[in-house]
C-alpha cells in the first residue's frame, strides 16, 4: 500500500506545473496587484471600486491556491479541506454581521 | 500486523484509509482551521474600524504606495516557494536552498516593512490601545506577521537540514517543502485578502 500511496503523490508531482509556468501565473498576479492599486488612486472607478478590488483579490486568492497551493493538482480531499475552513469563516462573518446589525445597533460612528 | 512491525516500518505514516498522505492532509485541516482564525479577525476589524473616539482614522494613516511594495515582495516570495519545490522535485538540492533563502529573505524584508508601518503609527498616534480601530488593526496584522515569521523559521530550518544531509531523499524531501510551502502560500493568500479589505476598500 505504501508503494501505492508513493506512486499516487509521485503522479501528482509529475502533473505540478513546470517554472516556466509559475513564473506566468507570478507576473500574472504581479499585474493584477498593480491594477488594483492603480484604480485605488482612479477617482472615476469611485462608485466600482468595491466590487473591482474584491473581485482582483478574488482572482488572486484563486490562483495561488490553484498552481502555488497544487489545489488544481492535487487529491479533490486536499480542496474540501480547505474550501470548508473558508466556507465556516465567510458564515461566522455573516452571522457576526447580522447579529450587530439586526440586534446591537451596528459600529458606532466615527467621532472625528 | 505485530507490534513489532508496526514499530519497524519504515513509512508506517503512509499506510492511510484515503491513500493520501496524512501530514499533507493534516497540513490542509490545520490550513482550513486557521481560515476561521484570520476570519474572525478580519471580521472583527471590519465592523470596528470606524470606531475611532481618539487618534488617528485608516484612510489618515495608512501609507498605501509603501503597503503595496509590502504586498508585491510577499507575493513573489511565493514564487521563489514554489521555484523551491519544482527544485528539490528534479532532485537540485542547491538551487532548492538558493529559491528558500531568496523566500526566507523576502519574508524577512516584509516583516521589517510591517516593523516599519507599525513604528510610523505609533509615533503618529494609533497604539493597540488608542482606540477600537487600533486595538483591531494591530491584533490581525499583528498575528499575522507572526505567522510570517514561523514561515522563516521553518524555510531557514528546510535550507539547515539540507545543508547538513538530514532532508531526506528526493521524495521525502519533496513531501517536506511542499508541507512549509503550503503554509507559506496560506500565508500570502491571508496578506492577499487583508491588503484588499483592510488597506484599499475606503471607509465610511
Amino acid at each position: 500500500m505504501s508503494h501505492a500511496v508513493d506512486s499516487r503523490e509521485s503522479e501528482e508531482q509529475d502533473h505540478h506545473p513546470q517554472p516556466g509556468q509559475y513564473i506566468k501565473v507570478a507576473i500574472i498576479l504581479a499585474v493584477v496587484t498593480a491594477l488594483e492599486v492603480a484604480i485605488y488612486y482612479v477617482d472615476a472607478l469611485r462608485d466600482v471600486l468595491v466590487p473591482l478590488l474584491l473581485a482582483f483579490a478574488v482572482i488572486k486568492f484563486i490562483m495561488v491556491a490553484l498552481w502555488f497551493m497544487h489545489l488544481r493538482f492535487d487529491s479533490r480531499m486536499f480542496r474540501r479541506f480547505f474550501v470548508t475552513g473558508i466556507v465556516l469563516a465567510l458564515v461566522v462573518f455573516g452571522i457576526v454581521l447580522w447579529i450587530f446589525f439586526t440586534h446591537l445597533g451596528g459600529p458606532a460612528p466615527t467621532a472625528a | 500486523m505485530s507490534t513489532h512491525e508496526v514499530a519497524s516500518a519504515p513509512v508506517a505514516e503512509h499506510h492511510t484509509s484515503t491513500g493520501l498522505d496524512n501530514t499533507k492532509l493534516a497540513m490542509w485541516a490545520f490550513l482550513g482551521s486557521e481560515c476561521l482564525f484570520f476570519g474572525s479577525f478580519i471580521t472583527t476589524y471590519l465592523l470596528y474600524r470606524n470606531r475611532v473616539l481618539d487618534g488617528p482614522t485608516p484612510h489618515e494613516i495608512y501609507d498605501i504606495p509603501f503597503t503595496s511594495v509590502s504586498s508585491f515582495i510577499l507575493l513573489m516570495s511565493s514564487l521563489t516557494m514554489v521555484l523551491a519545490l519544482a527544485a528539490i522535485q528534479r532532485g537540485d538540492h542547491k538551487t532548492m536552498r538558493v529559491w528558500l533563502a531568496c523566500t526566507a529573505l523576502l519574508g524577512m524584508a516584509f516583516i521589517g516593512g510591517q516593523v516599519y508601518e507599525f513604528t510610523t503609527f505609533v509615533e503618529e498616534g494609533l497604539k493597540i490601545s488608542t482606540s477600537v480601530f487600533g486595538s483591531s488593526f494591530f491584533v490581525l496584522t499583528g498575528f499575522h506577521g507572526a505567522h510570517v515569521t514561523v514561515g522563516i523559521f521553518m524555510l531557514l530550518a528546510l535550507v539547515g537540514m539540507s545543508m547538513s544531509g538530514r532532508l531526506g531523499d528526493r521524495h521525502e524531501g519533496a513531501r517536506k517543502v511542499e508541507l512549509i510551502g503550503l503554509y507559506w502560500h496560506f500565508v500570502d493568500i491571508v496578506w492577499i485578502v487583508i491588503f484588499t479589505v483592510i488597506y484599499l476598500i475606503p471607509t465610511n
